[in-house]
């Protein structure tokens, strides 16, 4: 396992919502990310955010571990879950309040 | 580096030849696309690997060349139909 996998692993594993986005929640760098921090914030989730555009390594190694090809990406207690598209449909179904709330 | 909609549309169709795409063009600048996919190939996956055989068909363009392509996949009478 690559040093970069094994950090990604970490992120992953220690926090129960971690969002790989560019930039930070605060000042998203892109329009997917942004709206990936606005929906978590709408549902009040408690999240953490790794700012890819700040870790060649992990930007790379990001799309390795998860076999997709975007950013952002979130995973929630461990499971990857899906880029921006797949969290507004389940926003939208309210799948995505339930498991960032459990 | 934009691509026309029909080139997308052509090699989703080419992997998954049962999809019917519907593309969007949401910029008018031949950058900012929206594609929805229909196959029944899709049947029995969750979003993410739905999402993941889209992307295969688009043969690593996806997240280089097509930064900016929103996609939703579905089901022949699924939920969305």
């Amino acid at each position: 396992m690559s040093n970069a996998n094994e950090r990604i692993d970490a992120l992953v594993k220690n926090n129960d919502v971690v969002l790989f986005m560019k930039g930070s929640a605060l000042f998203p760098q892109c329009g997917f990310s942004s709206r990936a921090v606005a929906i978590l914030d709408h549902l009040g989730a408690t999240y953490e955010t790794v700012d890819v555009l700040q870790d060649p390594e992990i930007r790379q190694g990001i799309k390795e571990y998860s076999d997709w090809p975007t950013i952002p990406q979130l995973y929630v207690k461990g499971e990857f879950v899906g880029g921006s598209d797949i969290m507004m449909e389940m926003f939208e179904s309210g799948e995505l309040r339930q498991l960032v709330a459990a | 580096m934009p691509m026309a909609a029909q080139d997308i549309e052509a090699l989703i169709v080419a992997a998954i030849p049962d999809a019917r795409v519907e593309i969007r063009d949401l910029a008018g600048d031949g950058d900012h696309y929206a594609a929805r996919v229909v196959s029944a190939a899709f049947a029995g996956m969750n979003r993410v690997r739905q999402h993941q055989l889209v992307y295969k068909a688009l043969g690593g363009r996806m997240g280089g060349e097509l930064h900016a392509l929103q996609l939703e996949t579905a089901v022949p009478s699924g939920d969305h139909e």
